[in-house]
């Protein structure tokens, strides 16, 4: 059954430094969900431990009601199935050509054919906007084509859950929001509950439809909502600045929170 | 009171009143004057409960303005003395940006040569060198584990990953091979000769070549080439598939890194190793001959003398090493390379390692082998 994401009181550190701590937080079936804050509060950070290439200090992380952090090692491999995760840069494997890419999740977990194989991959690229690159390696093509075909690879095997870390870092403006409209597209298509972590305004605005503040000083969880909720009505003036202005609250950020 | 700089220009006057003290500011303010000493202001400022920085008379300013501000807004903060100033808009701007976020407590470090002593901690050192030694021997369990599932035909070991790793660890690295085998031969050749010569015995200049190539220099000449050519080579590849967050997602795919990119890797080298170490023996005798050639020794009498040197235990000795010594490398590239920060600066630190690690591994491995070789009479 589909009860969605639950992170229960998670704390993450490096060593003793705390980087956010007592995290709770529901995301819903269906959820195009944002974690968002300033640079360095631990957003990437939370999004690792989510996906369990990090350990948190403390707490869960349960995936449709079932223990993400307590699963066995082939547990965690089934759970994984359902995912499907886009890094920073893309992150797809520069000795390997797209298909290439693309193919690794099917062959793995797949009994398809080498041309049901090339179909799918066909599809997938095609989704993207990249049909015909099949055999293109990730260094001859652009930043935003890598994060097309890494949006692709992560879609291979109709994910119930999308992770995005920075989808539009590095993009500019026009890209990040094709990009966007793309993931929003996608999301809604399969049907999939997508986390993203961000903090470009423009993408909070345009397709999340619930986010979380982290805040770099508390190292807490602030405030959760939609973010036109959040904006207009958090009763932390950090994050009505933050959703207001972006960038230009850093430096004054300590100052006014309340 | 003033305070008077030697070459004028700024000027700091202080002046106290039943408000509170009053610091008026003239002259240019700028980095190329000597400025006042900020002591005697700051001193004046503890005897004051509140305190008005005025910049009315300044002409010119650059941060040396705004740093005075800073400081007596710092110990201000300190003693508990209301600051307030008048400066030029621009300075003032610059002082609110300075003192919107407090400063973090600064980190002390204790640089006493107790506190120094006391963490050089040679139990805590024995303690990371421990753990150390048990993730290698972990590493080495995943390996063979990967390597049997490898060997059962279920792990995902790419062929076209293993050929192209072999293509660069052998018949890439042939030139650097030949030289250095071809010269360790003739300083072997050297060495022997210098010495033989003297009890009329230069012709087992042959003899000494031969199964010093053969059983030791071949192989270790070779990895040591190899540990450096490929070990840091692997180092580095998996160093920016880590930063790249390409390993992260090749774990999140559920693929095993150690199948998929050890495996291949580690096989790679080890299959390679004794063909370049035979190669490297050829040649190392070669080196030897043409030192024999000088010392009026034939071709034919060297090859003769070599021939009845030539035993085969010898050979597999050094065929043995070859193959742990590539293992060796293997692992100690692969290991440094996944373990590397997630920045450009760590995947520097894991080469070097690579390299380092692998020629201490060489240096043991082998002097264990002989240890062993010599206990079995081999």
């Amino acid at each position: 059954m589909r009860t969605g994401i639950a992170v229960k009181d998670l704390t993450l550190a490096y060593g003793d430094r705390i980087i956010q701590q007592d995290l709770t937080f529901n995301v819903e079936p269906g959820d195009i969900f944002v974690i968002m804050g300033g640079s360095g509060c631990g957003k990437s950070t939370l999004l690792r431990n989510m996906l369990g290439l990090e350990t948190p200090t403390q707490g869960d992380v349960q995936y449709d009601g079932e223990s993400f952090l307590r699963a066995s090692a082939p547990e965690r491999r089934l759970m994984r199935l359902n995912w499907g995760v886009t890094f920073q840069q893309g992150a797809l494997i520069s000795a390997m050509t797209l298909a290439e890419n693309l193919s690794l999740p099917l062959e793995l977990y797949t009994s398809l054919s080498a041309q049901e194989r090339k179909e799918l991959i066909d599809l997938k690229l095609s989704l993207v906007g990249l049909g015909g690159y099949e055999s293109y390696y990730p260094s001859e093509i652009s930043g935003g084509m890598r994060k097309r075909a890494a949006l692709a690879r992560a879609i291979m095997l109709d994910p119930r859950y999308l992770f995005f870390d920075e989808p539009s870092a590095g993009l500019d403006p026009l890209s990040s929001r094709r990009l966007d409209a793309l993931i929003r597209s996608l999301a809604e298509s399969l049907g999939a509950t997508v986390v993203m972590v961000t903090h470009e305004l423009d993408s909070i605005f345009s397709i999340a439809t619930r986010a979380i503040y982290l805040d770099n000083q508390t190292r807490t969880l602030l405030d959760a909502g939609t973010p036109s909720e959040l904006r207009d009505n958090s009763e932390h003036a950090v994050i009505r600045e933050f959703l207001n202005r972006g960038g230009e609250r850093s430096l004054t950020s300590n100052k006014e929170a309340p | 009171m003033t305070v008077h700089p030697a070459s004028s220009n700024p000027a700091a006057h202080v002046e106290q009143t039943n408000a509170g003290l009053t610091i008026t500011l003239a002259g240019d303010w700028i980095r190329a004057n000597t400025l006042p000493d900020f002591g005697p202001l700051i001193a004046a400022m503890q005897r004051a409960n509140a305190v008005h920085l005025c910049g009315e008379g300044i002409n010119a300013w650059d941060s040396s303005l705004v740093n005075l501000a800073l400081q007596l807004h710092r110990e201000g903060q300190r003693q508990g003395i209301a600051l307030t100033t008048e400066l030029p808009p621009g300075a003032e701007k610059l002082l609110a940006l300075a003192t919107s976020v407090p400063p973090i407590a600064t980190k002390t470090v204790d640089t006493s040569l107790a506190a120094r002593l006391a963490a050089i901690n040679p139990l805590g050192w024995a303690e990371r060198v421990g753990r150390d030694v048990a993730s290698l021997f972990e590493f080495i369990g995943a390996l063979l584990s990967a390597l049997a599932s490898g060997i059962a035909g279920r792990a995902r070991v790419r062929l076209t990953d293993l050929l192209q790793m072999a293509y660069q660890t052998g018949p890439n690295a042939l030139p650097i091979i030949s030289l250095s085998s071809f010269l360790v031969g003739l300083i072997l050749g050297y060495l022997g000769a210098v010495q033989l010569q003297q009890f009329g015995a230069g012709l087992y200049v042959a003899n000494l070549v031969t199964v010093g190539v053969l059983r030791e220099m071949g192989a270790l000449m070779t990895a040591v080439i190899i540990a450096g050519r490929t070990g840091a080579a692997y180092a580095a590849q998996l160093g920016t598939m880590r930063v790249n967050e390409e390993i992260d997602a090749i774990e999140i795919l559920g693929v095993s890194t150690m199948e998929f990119l050890v495996l291949p890797r580690v096989l790679a080298v080890v299959i390679m190793m004794p063909l370049l170490t035979l190669y490297a023996d050829v040649l190392g005798i070669l080196g030897g001959g043409i030192v024999a050639s000088g010392l009026g020794i034939s071709p034919l009498q060297y090859w003769t003398q070599a021939q009845s040197s030539l035993g085969l235990d010898h050979l597999l000795v050094g065929l043995f090493k070859s193959v742990l010594f590539g293992a060796l490398i293997g692992i100690a590239g692969c290991r440094a390379g996944l373990n590397a920060g997630r920045d450009s600066a760590g995947v520097g630190r894991a080469t070097t390692e690579a390299v380092v690690v692998a020629l201490i591994y060489l240096i043991v491995a082998d002097a264990a082998v002989n240890i062993l070789c010599q206990l079995l009479e081999i």
